[in-house]
Protein backbone atom coordinates (compact mmCIF):
# COMPACT_ATOMS: atom_id res chain seq x y z
CA UNK A 1 0.00 0.00 0.00
CA UNK A 2 0.81 3.65 -0.56
CA UNK A 3 2.41 5.49 2.02
CA UNK A 4 1.58 9.13 2.31
CA UNK A 5 2.60 11.57 5.35
CA UNK A 6 0.60 14.72 5.27
CA UNK A 7 0.99 15.43 8.76
CA UNK A 8 4.17 17.67 8.18
CA UNK A 9 2.56 20.70 10.71
CA UNK A 10 2.89 17.80 13.49
CA UNK A 11 6.02 16.59 13.07
CA UNK A 12 8.74 15.80 10.68
CA UNK A 13 11.34 13.21 10.56
CA UNK A 14 15.28 14.03 10.91
CA UNK A 15 16.75 14.98 7.87
CA UNK A 16 19.66 12.76 6.98
CA UNK A 17 22.30 15.59 7.48
CA UNK A 18 20.81 16.50 10.96
CA UNK A 19 21.55 13.04 12.21
CA UNK A 20 25.23 12.44 10.78
CA UNK A 21 25.18 15.72 12.70
CA UNK A 22 24.21 14.23 15.70
CA UNK A 23 25.60 11.22 16.31
CA UNK A 24 29.17 11.99 17.49
CA UNK A 25 27.67 14.19 19.96
CA UNK A 26 25.70 11.57 21.64
CA UNK A 27 28.33 9.16 21.46
CA UNK A 28 32.41 9.70 21.74
CA UNK A 29 31.93 13.47 22.46
CA UNK A 30 29.38 13.52 25.46
CA UNK A 31 30.75 16.17 27.55
CA UNK A 32 28.85 18.44 29.62
CA UNK A 33 29.51 21.91 28.22
CA UNK A 34 29.83 22.95 32.11
CA UNK A 35 32.69 20.46 32.56
CA UNK A 36 35.84 22.11 32.91
CA UNK A 37 38.03 19.12 31.13
CA UNK A 38 38.55 18.70 27.48
CA UNK A 39 35.57 16.77 26.53
CA UNK A 40 33.33 19.67 28.51
CA UNK A 41 34.89 22.25 26.62
CA UNK A 42 34.76 20.64 23.64
CA UNK A 43 30.97 20.27 23.77
CA UNK A 44 30.81 23.86 25.07
CA UNK A 45 32.64 25.34 22.22
CA UNK A 46 30.46 23.32 19.72
CA UNK A 47 27.11 24.47 21.26
CA UNK A 48 27.87 27.80 21.02
CA UNK A 49 29.25 27.33 17.61
CA UNK A 50 26.10 26.25 16.80
CA UNK A 51 24.06 28.97 18.63
CA UNK A 52 26.19 31.39 16.27
CA UNK A 53 25.20 29.51 13.09
CA UNK A 54 21.48 29.91 14.64
CA UNK A 55 22.05 33.78 14.60
CA UNK A 56 23.58 34.26 11.69
CA UNK A 57 20.56 32.31 9.35
CA UNK A 58 18.37 35.28 10.88
CA UNK A 59 20.16 37.95 11.32
CA UNK A 60 20.34 37.81 15.08
CA UNK A 61 23.64 37.76 17.65
CA UNK A 62 24.53 34.47 19.44
CA UNK A 63 23.57 36.15 22.80
CA UNK A 64 20.36 36.15 21.93
CA UNK A 65 19.48 32.81 20.92
CA UNK A 66 18.24 30.29 23.80
CA UNK A 67 18.49 27.04 23.72
CA UNK A 68 14.93 25.50 25.31
CA UNK A 69 13.37 21.98 25.05
CA UNK A 70 11.13 23.33 22.19
CA UNK A 71 8.28 25.40 21.15
CA UNK A 72 6.15 25.38 24.29
CA UNK A 73 9.13 25.74 26.63
CA UNK A 74 10.07 28.48 24.74
CA UNK A 75 6.28 30.25 25.01
CA UNK A 76 6.68 29.89 28.43
CA UNK A 77 9.74 31.20 29.19
CA UNK A 78 9.13 34.65 26.94
CA UNK A 79 5.78 34.61 28.77
CA UNK A 80 6.35 34.22 32.28
CA UNK A 81 9.59 35.47 31.53
CA UNK A 82 7.84 38.80 30.55
CA UNK A 83 5.59 39.12 33.72
CA UNK A 84 8.85 38.34 35.87
CA UNK A 85 10.70 40.89 34.37
CA UNK A 86 8.83 43.79 33.87
CA UNK A 87 9.01 46.88 36.23
CA UNK A 88 5.53 48.22 34.82
CA UNK A 89 2.91 48.73 37.60
CA UNK A 90 0.26 47.64 34.91
CA UNK A 91 -0.58 44.15 34.67
CA UNK A 92 -2.21 43.75 31.11
CA UNK A 93 -1.15 41.30 28.31
CA UNK A 94 -2.64 40.70 24.79
CA UNK A 95 -2.85 37.68 22.88
CA UNK A 96 -5.38 35.99 19.77
CA UNK A 97 -7.86 33.75 20.13
CA UNK A 98 -6.57 31.27 17.82
CA UNK A 99 -2.90 31.07 19.41
CA UNK A 100 -1.18 27.65 20.06
CA UNK A 101 -1.99 26.06 23.92
CA UNK A 102 2.08 26.87 24.13
CA UNK A 103 0.71 30.56 24.58
CA UNK A 104 -2.86 30.73 25.65
CA UNK A 105 -2.57 28.40 28.61
CA UNK A 106 0.65 30.45 29.98
CA UNK A 107 -1.91 33.22 29.15
CA UNK A 108 -4.83 31.87 30.87
CA UNK A 109 -2.69 30.68 33.84
CA UNK A 110 -1.47 34.28 34.39
CA UNK A 111 -5.18 35.76 34.14
CA UNK A 112 -6.19 33.24 37.04
CA UNK A 113 -3.29 34.98 38.73
CA UNK A 114 -4.91 38.72 38.48
CA UNK A 115 -3.37 39.48 35.38
CA UNK A 116 -6.06 41.58 32.92
CA UNK A 117 -6.09 39.41 29.43
CA UNK A 118 -7.06 40.90 26.40
CA UNK A 119 -7.64 37.71 23.52
CA UNK A 120 -8.06 39.36 20.25
CA UNK A 121 -11.06 38.41 17.85
CA UNK A 122 -10.18 37.04 14.28
CA UNK A 123 -11.57 37.50 10.80
CA UNK A 124 -13.52 34.28 8.76
CA UNK A 125 -9.89 33.80 7.25
CA UNK A 126 -7.86 33.79 10.98
CA UNK A 127 -6.36 37.30 10.92
CA UNK A 128 -6.20 39.53 13.45
CA UNK A 129 -6.79 43.32 12.81
CA UNK A 130 -4.09 45.57 13.56
CA UNK A 131 -6.12 47.80 14.56
CA UNK A 132 -8.12 46.01 16.84
CA UNK A 133 -4.87 45.15 19.24
CA UNK A 134 -3.93 49.30 18.84
CA UNK A 135 -7.67 49.76 20.61
CA UNK A 136 -6.89 47.81 23.32
CA UNK A 137 -3.14 48.37 23.53
CA UNK A 138 -2.13 50.87 27.13
CA UNK A 139 0.84 52.33 28.96
CA UNK A 140 -0.33 48.98 31.19
CA UNK A 141 0.37 46.30 28.73
CA UNK A 142 3.33 44.09 29.16
CA UNK A 143 3.28 41.84 26.63
CA UNK A 144 1.70 41.01 23.54
CA UNK A 145 1.58 37.54 21.80
CA UNK A 146 0.78 36.53 18.46
CA UNK A 147 1.90 33.22 16.08
CA UNK A 148 3.48 34.15 12.99
CA UNK A 149 1.28 31.30 11.31
CA UNK A 150 -1.05 29.86 12.72
CA UNK A 151 -0.66 25.68 12.79
CA UNK A 152 -4.05 24.48 12.13
CA UNK A 153 -4.82 26.60 8.95
CA UNK A 154 -1.79 28.03 8.20
CA UNK A 155 -2.76 31.90 7.99
CA UNK A 156 -0.05 34.02 7.81
CA UNK A 157 -0.19 37.17 10.23
CA UNK A 158 0.89 41.17 10.05
CA UNK A 159 3.63 40.37 12.15
CA UNK A 160 5.34 43.56 11.05
CA UNK A 161 2.39 45.71 11.68
CA UNK A 162 1.33 44.25 14.72
CA UNK A 163 5.16 44.00 16.46
CA UNK A 164 5.25 47.62 15.29
CA UNK A 165 2.26 48.79 17.00
CA UNK A 166 3.39 47.14 19.81
CA UNK A 167 6.48 48.49 20.24
CA UNK A 168 5.39 52.05 20.14
CA UNK A 169 2.73 51.61 22.99
CA UNK A 170 5.58 50.44 25.11
CA UNK A 171 5.21 46.83 25.27
CA UNK A 172 7.23 43.93 24.27
CA UNK A 173 6.15 41.81 21.51
CA UNK A 174 6.27 38.16 21.36
CA UNK A 175 5.57 35.50 18.31
CA UNK A 176 5.45 31.83 18.19
CA UNK A 177 7.67 31.40 14.96
CA UNK A 178 6.94 27.19 15.25
CA UNK A 179 5.65 26.50 11.77
CA UNK A 180 7.11 29.33 10.33
CA UNK A 181 11.02 29.27 11.14
CA UNK A 182 12.76 27.78 7.93
CA UNK A 183 9.22 27.91 6.19
CA UNK A 184 9.18 31.76 5.77
CA UNK A 185 11.75 33.92 5.22
CA UNK A 186 12.64 36.13 8.90
CA UNK A 187 14.99 38.29 9.09
CA UNK A 188 15.15 39.90 13.10
CA UNK A 189 16.70 42.82 12.00
CA UNK A 190 14.24 43.49 9.93
CA UNK A 191 10.77 41.81 12.03
CA UNK A 192 10.82 44.12 15.03
CA UNK A 193 9.88 41.32 17.36
CA UNK A 194 11.45 41.35 21.36
CA UNK A 195 11.22 37.39 21.49
CA UNK A 196 10.24 34.44 19.12
CA UNK A 197 9.82 30.93 19.65
CA UNK A 198 10.70 27.86 17.55
CA UNK A 199 10.99 24.40 17.26
CA UNK A 200 13.14 21.89 16.18
CA UNK A 201 10.91 18.85 14.78
CA UNK A 202 8.92 20.97 12.86
CA UNK A 203 11.78 21.67 10.53
CA UNK A 204 13.89 18.45 10.11
CA UNK A 205 15.23 18.50 13.53
CA UNK A 206 15.06 16.24 16.15
CA UNK A 207 12.24 16.74 19.11
CA UNK A 208 13.20 17.90 22.33
CA UNK A 209 14.85 21.08 20.68
CA UNK A 210 14.01 24.40 20.07
CA UNK A 211 14.97 27.80 21.19
CA UNK A 212 13.71 31.06 22.48
CA UNK A 213 15.12 34.43 20.25
CA UNK A 214 15.38 37.14 22.95
CA UNK A 215 16.32 40.74 21.26
CA UNK A 216 19.38 42.55 23.45
CA UNK A 217 17.83 44.23 26.11
CA UNK A 218 14.81 42.49 26.77
CA UNK A 219 14.38 41.76 30.21
CA UNK A 220 13.00 38.41 30.90
CA UNK A 221 12.66 37.02 35.06
CA UNK A 222 13.56 33.91 35.64
CA UNK A 223 10.69 31.13 35.84
CA UNK A 224 12.90 27.53 36.60
CA UNK A 225 15.55 27.48 38.79
CA UNK A 226 18.78 25.45 39.23
CA UNK A 227 21.04 26.19 37.27
CA UNK A 228 23.04 29.11 35.01
CA UNK A 229 22.61 27.95 31.50
CA UNK A 230 21.23 29.63 29.12
CA UNK A 231 21.61 33.32 31.21
CA UNK A 232 19.98 31.15 33.52
CA UNK A 233 16.55 31.78 32.12
CA UNK A 234 16.51 27.53 31.04
CA UNK A 235 18.34 25.90 34.28
CA UNK A 236 19.61 22.38 33.03
CA UNK A 237 22.50 20.77 31.04
CA UNK A 238 22.05 21.80 27.78
CA UNK A 239 20.55 18.80 24.99
CA UNK A 240 23.95 19.14 23.65
CA UNK A 241 23.44 16.41 20.38
CA UNK A 242 19.85 18.74 20.08
CA UNK A 243 21.50 22.22 19.74
CA UNK A 244 23.52 20.82 17.05
CA UNK A 245 20.99 18.65 15.38
CA UNK A 246 19.06 21.96 15.51
CA UNK A 247 21.56 24.43 13.79
CA UNK A 248 22.15 22.00 10.83
CA UNK A 249 18.02 22.00 10.60
CA UNK A 250 18.18 25.53 10.44
CA UNK A 251 20.72 25.90 8.02
CA UNK A 252 19.50 23.62 5.20
CA UNK A 253 15.79 25.07 5.53
CA UNK A 254 16.90 28.58 5.29
CA UNK A 255 19.21 27.61 2.19
CA UNK A 256 16.23 25.82 0.08
CA UNK A 257 13.20 27.82 1.84
CA UNK A 258 12.96 29.64 -1.35
CA UNK A 259 12.82 26.95 -3.67
CA UNK A 260 10.75 24.35 -1.04
CA UNK A 261 8.33 27.04 -0.75
CA UNK A 262 7.71 27.83 -4.32
CA UNK A 263 7.13 23.16 -5.16
CA UNK A 264 4.91 23.18 -2.11
CA UNK A 265 3.16 26.35 -2.94
CA UNK A 266 2.65 24.38 -6.39
CA UNK A 267 1.11 20.94 -4.99
CA UNK A 268 -0.81 22.56 -2.18
CA UNK A 269 -2.54 24.36 -4.58
CA UNK A 270 -3.15 21.72 -6.56
CA UNK A 271 -4.25 20.01 -3.32
CA UNK A 272 -7.20 22.71 -2.07
CA UNK A 273 -8.34 22.78 -6.23
CA UNK A 274 -9.23 19.01 -6.05
CA UNK A 275 -10.68 18.75 -2.55
CA UNK A 276 -12.29 21.94 -2.91
CA UNK A 277 -14.23 20.63 -6.00
CA UNK A 278 -15.58 18.12 -4.33
CA UNK A 279 -19.28 18.71 -3.24
CA UNK A 280 -19.52 20.64 -0.47
CA UNK A 281 -16.15 20.73 0.36
CA UNK A 282 -14.64 24.30 1.54
CA UNK A 283 -11.15 25.75 2.17
CA UNK A 284 -10.60 26.84 5.72
CA UNK A 285 -8.09 29.51 6.01
CA UNK A 286 -6.81 32.46 3.74
CA UNK A 287 -6.48 31.41 0.09
CA UNK A 288 -3.07 33.52 0.00
CA UNK A 289 -1.57 34.49 3.38
CA UNK A 290 -1.30 31.02 4.15
CA UNK A 291 1.47 28.55 4.73
CA UNK A 292 3.28 26.73 1.61
CA UNK A 293 2.50 23.33 2.82
CA UNK A 294 -0.87 23.96 4.65
CA UNK A 295 -4.34 22.65 3.34
CA UNK A 296 -7.51 22.63 5.63
CA UNK A 297 -10.65 22.06 4.51
CA UNK A 298 -13.86 20.67 5.92
CA UNK A 299 -16.32 18.38 5.14
CA UNK A 300 -19.89 18.73 5.24
CA UNK A 301 -21.72 15.89 7.07
CA UNK A 302 -18.75 14.34 8.20
CA UNK A 303 -16.47 13.64 11.52
CA UNK A 304 -13.19 14.34 10.87
CA UNK A 305 -12.01 11.15 13.17
CA UNK A 306 -13.47 8.77 11.17
CA UNK A 307 -12.46 10.48 8.13
CA UNK A 308 -8.74 10.47 9.46
CA UNK A 309 -9.14 6.60 10.36
CA UNK A 310 -10.25 5.63 7.14
CA UNK A 311 -7.50 7.48 5.49
CA UNK A 312 -4.79 6.13 7.25
CA UNK A 313 -6.74 2.65 6.54
CA UNK A 314 -5.53 3.87 2.83
CA UNK A 315 -2.25 4.62 3.63
CA UNK A 316 -2.46 8.50 4.30
CA UNK A 317 -1.75 10.70 7.37
CA UNK A 318 -3.37 13.55 8.01
CA UNK A 319 -5.28 15.49 11.37
CA UNK A 320 -8.31 16.86 11.93
CA UNK A 321 -9.79 19.78 14.64
CA UNK A 322 -12.24 17.48 15.17
CA UNK A 323 -13.01 17.42 19.55
CA UNK A 324 -12.61 13.63 19.05
CA UNK A 325 -9.11 14.36 17.85
CA UNK A 326 -8.09 17.02 20.22
CA UNK A 327 -8.79 14.77 23.27
CA UNK A 328 -11.63 17.51 24.27
CA UNK A 329 -14.92 18.12 24.39
CA UNK A 330 -14.76 21.07 22.07
CA UNK A 331 -13.80 20.66 18.02
CA UNK A 332 -10.80 23.05 17.47
CA UNK A 333 -10.65 26.74 19.21
CA UNK A 334 -9.09 28.26 16.04
CA UNK A 335 -11.40 26.94 13.88
CA UNK A 336 -14.14 28.19 15.87
CA UNK A 337 -12.75 31.85 16.57
CA UNK A 338 -13.01 31.50 13.19
CA UNK A 339 -16.24 31.78 12.89
CA UNK A 340 -17.12 28.33 11.58
CA UNK A 341 -20.24 25.88 13.15
CA UNK A 342 -19.68 22.74 15.16
CA UNK A 343 -20.48 20.89 12.25
CA UNK A 344 -17.84 22.67 10.18
CA UNK A 345 -15.23 22.57 12.83
CA UNK A 346 -15.92 18.57 13.45
CA UNK A 347 -15.50 18.18 10.10
CA UNK A 348 -12.25 19.84 9.23
CA UNK A 349 -9.47 18.28 8.01
CA UNK A 350 -5.85 19.17 8.07
CA UNK A 351 -3.01 18.24 5.41
CA UNK A 352 0.48 19.70 5.67
CA UNK A 353 2.86 19.12 2.97
CA UNK A 354 6.23 19.17 3.11
CA UNK A 355 9.86 17.87 1.96
CA UNK A 356 8.88 14.36 1.43
CA UNK A 357 5.32 15.88 -0.57
CA UNK A 358 5.25 14.46 -4.49
CA UNK A 359 2.52 15.29 -6.79
CA UNK A 360 2.06 11.60 -7.00
CA UNK A 361 0.76 11.52 -3.37
CA UNK A 362 -1.32 14.95 -4.41
CA UNK A 363 -3.12 12.58 -6.72
CA UNK A 364 -3.19 9.57 -4.53
CA UNK A 365 -4.73 11.69 -1.94
CA UNK A 366 -6.86 13.06 -4.64
CA UNK A 367 -8.15 9.37 -6.11
CA UNK A 368 -8.88 8.06 -2.74
CA UNK A 369 -10.61 10.96 -0.73
CA UNK A 370 -13.95 11.36 -2.86
CA UNK A 371 -14.91 7.45 -2.22
CA UNK A 372 -14.17 7.99 1.57
CA UNK A 373 -15.78 11.18 2.21
CA UNK A 374 -18.78 9.73 -0.29
CA UNK A 375 -18.82 6.95 2.22
CA UNK A 376 -19.00 8.32 5.44
CA UNK A 377 -21.65 10.25 4.05
CA UNK A 378 -23.79 7.80 3.63
CA UNK A 379 -23.48 6.65 6.81
CA UNK A 380 -24.34 10.51 8.24
CA UNK A 381 -28.17 11.29 9.63
CA UNK A 382 -26.96 14.81 8.90
CA UNK A 383 -28.97 16.57 5.93
CA UNK A 384 -28.39 19.82 4.17
CA UNK B 1 -6.20 2.90 20.13
CA UNK B 2 -8.75 0.95 18.76
CA UNK B 3 -9.31 -2.66 19.56
CA UNK B 4 -9.58 -4.99 16.24
CA UNK B 5 -13.26 -5.67 16.56
CA UNK B 6 -13.94 -1.42 16.48
CA UNK B 7 -11.80 -1.48 13.51
CA UNK B 8 -13.93 -4.08 12.01
CA UNK B 9 -16.98 -2.72 12.66
CA UNK B 10 -16.19 0.98 11.75
CA UNK B 11 -13.76 -0.23 8.45
CA UNK B 12 -17.47 -2.94 7.61
CA UNK B 13 -19.96 -1.50 9.55
CA UNK B 14 -23.16 -3.34 9.83
CA UNK B 15 -26.60 -2.66 9.32
CA UNK B 16 -26.07 0.95 7.83
CA UNK B 17 -29.00 2.77 6.54
CA UNK B 18 -32.95 3.81 6.65
CA UNK B 19 -35.64 1.86 7.43
CA UNK B 20 -38.26 3.73 5.69
CA UNK B 21 -41.04 2.02 7.26
CA UNK B 22 -39.76 1.77 10.79
CA UNK B 23 -41.83 1.47 13.96
CA UNK B 24 -39.30 2.67 15.58
CA UNK B 25 -36.89 5.76 15.27
CA UNK B 26 -34.61 7.07 18.43
CA UNK B 27 -32.00 9.90 18.11
CA UNK B 28 -28.96 10.70 20.56
CA UNK B 29 -25.96 12.49 20.73
CA UNK B 30 -25.50 15.84 19.61
CA UNK B 31 -23.38 18.30 17.25
CA UNK B 32 -21.56 20.52 19.91
CA UNK B 33 -19.80 16.97 20.75
CA UNK B 34 -19.82 15.51 17.42
CA UNK B 35 -21.62 12.36 17.69
CA UNK B 36 -25.18 11.47 16.36
CA UNK B 37 -26.83 8.77 15.83
CA UNK B 38 -29.90 7.85 14.71
CA UNK B 39 -31.14 3.90 14.86
CA UNK B 40 -34.25 2.84 13.25
CA UNK B 41 -36.30 -0.36 14.62
CA UNK B 42 -38.98 -2.32 12.89
CA UNK B 43 -40.68 -5.14 14.82
CA UNK B 44 -42.31 -8.41 14.17
CA UNK B 45 -44.65 -10.68 16.30
CA UNK B 46 -44.03 -11.43 19.47
CA UNK B 47 -42.34 -8.10 20.03
CA UNK B 48 -38.84 -8.80 18.59
CA UNK B 49 -36.54 -6.88 16.77
CA UNK B 50 -37.15 -7.88 13.00
CA UNK B 51 -34.91 -5.07 11.49
CA UNK B 52 -32.37 -2.76 12.65
CA UNK B 53 -30.63 -0.05 10.80
CA UNK B 54 -28.26 3.16 11.54
CA UNK B 55 -27.56 6.46 10.67
CA UNK B 56 -24.36 7.83 12.60
CA UNK B 57 -22.22 10.86 12.25
CA UNK B 58 -19.06 10.62 14.77
CA UNK B 59 -16.05 9.22 14.79
CA UNK B 60 -14.48 5.21 15.06
CA UNK B 61 -16.35 4.48 18.08
CA UNK B 62 -19.44 6.30 17.40
CA UNK B 63 -19.67 4.46 14.62
CA UNK B 64 -18.73 0.95 15.74
CA UNK B 65 -20.59 1.56 18.88
CA UNK B 66 -23.79 2.11 16.30
CA UNK B 67 -23.06 -1.21 14.15
CA UNK B 68 -22.47 -3.33 16.97
CA UNK B 69 -25.95 -2.80 18.65
CA UNK B 70 -27.40 -3.47 15.47
CA UNK B 71 -25.99 -7.01 15.80
CA UNK B 72 -26.48 -7.87 19.60
CA UNK B 73 -30.15 -6.97 19.19
CA UNK B 74 -31.39 -7.57 15.96
CA UNK B 75 -33.86 -10.88 16.52
CA UNK B 76 -34.20 -10.08 20.46
CA UNK B 77 -37.46 -9.22 22.20
CA UNK B 78 -38.05 -5.84 23.36
CA UNK B 79 -38.06 -6.45 26.47
CA UNK B 80 -34.52 -8.31 26.26
CA UNK B 81 -32.97 -5.26 23.43
CA UNK B 82 -33.79 -2.44 26.72
CA UNK B 83 -31.52 -4.30 29.20
CA UNK B 84 -28.53 -3.72 26.95
CA UNK B 85 -26.57 -1.26 28.26
CA UNK B 86 -23.74 1.56 27.01
CA UNK B 87 -21.09 -0.56 28.83
CA UNK B 88 -21.90 -3.98 27.67
CA UNK B 89 -21.80 -2.78 24.17
CA UNK B 90 -18.45 -1.60 24.72
CA UNK B 91 -17.41 -5.00 26.13
CA UNK B 92 -18.78 -6.44 22.68
CA UNK B 93 -16.00 -4.44 21.03
CA UNK B 94 -13.15 -5.71 23.48
CA UNK B 95 -13.69 -1.86 25.71
CA UNK B 96 -13.21 1.55 24.40
CA UNK B 97 -10.50 4.07 24.89
CA UNK B 98 -11.14 5.83 28.35
CA UNK B 99 -12.17 9.08 26.52
CA UNK B 100 -14.63 7.52 23.97
CA UNK B 101 -16.47 5.76 27.22
CA UNK B 102 -18.49 9.14 27.58
CA UNK B 103 -18.93 10.76 24.38
CA UNK B 104 -19.23 8.33 21.83
CA UNK B 105 -20.71 5.24 24.01
CA UNK B 106 -24.23 6.15 22.98
CA UNK B 107 -25.34 2.94 21.07
CA UNK B 108 -27.90 1.68 23.71
CA UNK B 109 -29.44 5.36 24.65
CA UNK B 110 -30.33 5.59 20.81
CA UNK B 111 -32.16 2.47 20.85
CA UNK B 112 -33.81 2.70 24.37
CA UNK B 113 -35.07 5.92 22.44
CA UNK B 114 -36.29 4.20 19.33
CA UNK B 115 -38.22 1.74 21.82
CA UNK B 116 -39.54 4.48 23.27
CA UNK B 117 -40.46 5.85 19.97
CA UNK B 118 -42.35 2.34 19.25
CA UNK B 119 -43.96 2.26 22.17
CA UNK B 120 -45.31 6.04 21.78
CA UNK B 121 -46.36 5.58 18.21
CA UNK B 122 -48.18 2.19 19.08
CA UNK B 123 -50.18 4.12 22.02
CA UNK B 124 -51.37 6.90 19.80
CA UNK B 125 -52.84 4.61 16.72
CA UNK B 126 -54.47 1.85 19.03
Amino acid sequence: MQSVYLDHAATTPVREEVFAAMVPYLTEKFGNPSSLHALGREARRDIEEARGRIARELNASPQEILFTSGGTEADNIAIFGAVAGSKKPGKHLVTSAIEHHGVLHPFQALESRGYRLTVLPVDKYGLVDPGELEKVLSPETILVSIMQANNEVGTIQPIQELATLTRAAGALFHTDAVQSLGILPIDLQELPVDLLSASGHKLYGPKGIGFLYRRKGTKLGPTAFGGAQENSLRPGTENVAGIIGLARAVELAVAEQAETSKRLIYLRDKLIAGLTALPQVTLNGHPRLRLPGNVNVSVSRVEGESLILRLDLKGIAVSSGSACTSGALDPSHVLLAMGLNHQAAHGSLRLTLGRSTTEADIDYVLQVAPGIIEGLRQMSPIVD
Amino acid sequence: MYSEKVMDHFQNPRNVGVLPDADGVGEVGNMRCGDIMRLYIKIGKDETIEDIKFQTFGCGAAIATSSMITEIVKGMSLAEAEKVSNRQVAEELDGLPPVKMHCSNLAADALKAAIANYRENRGASS
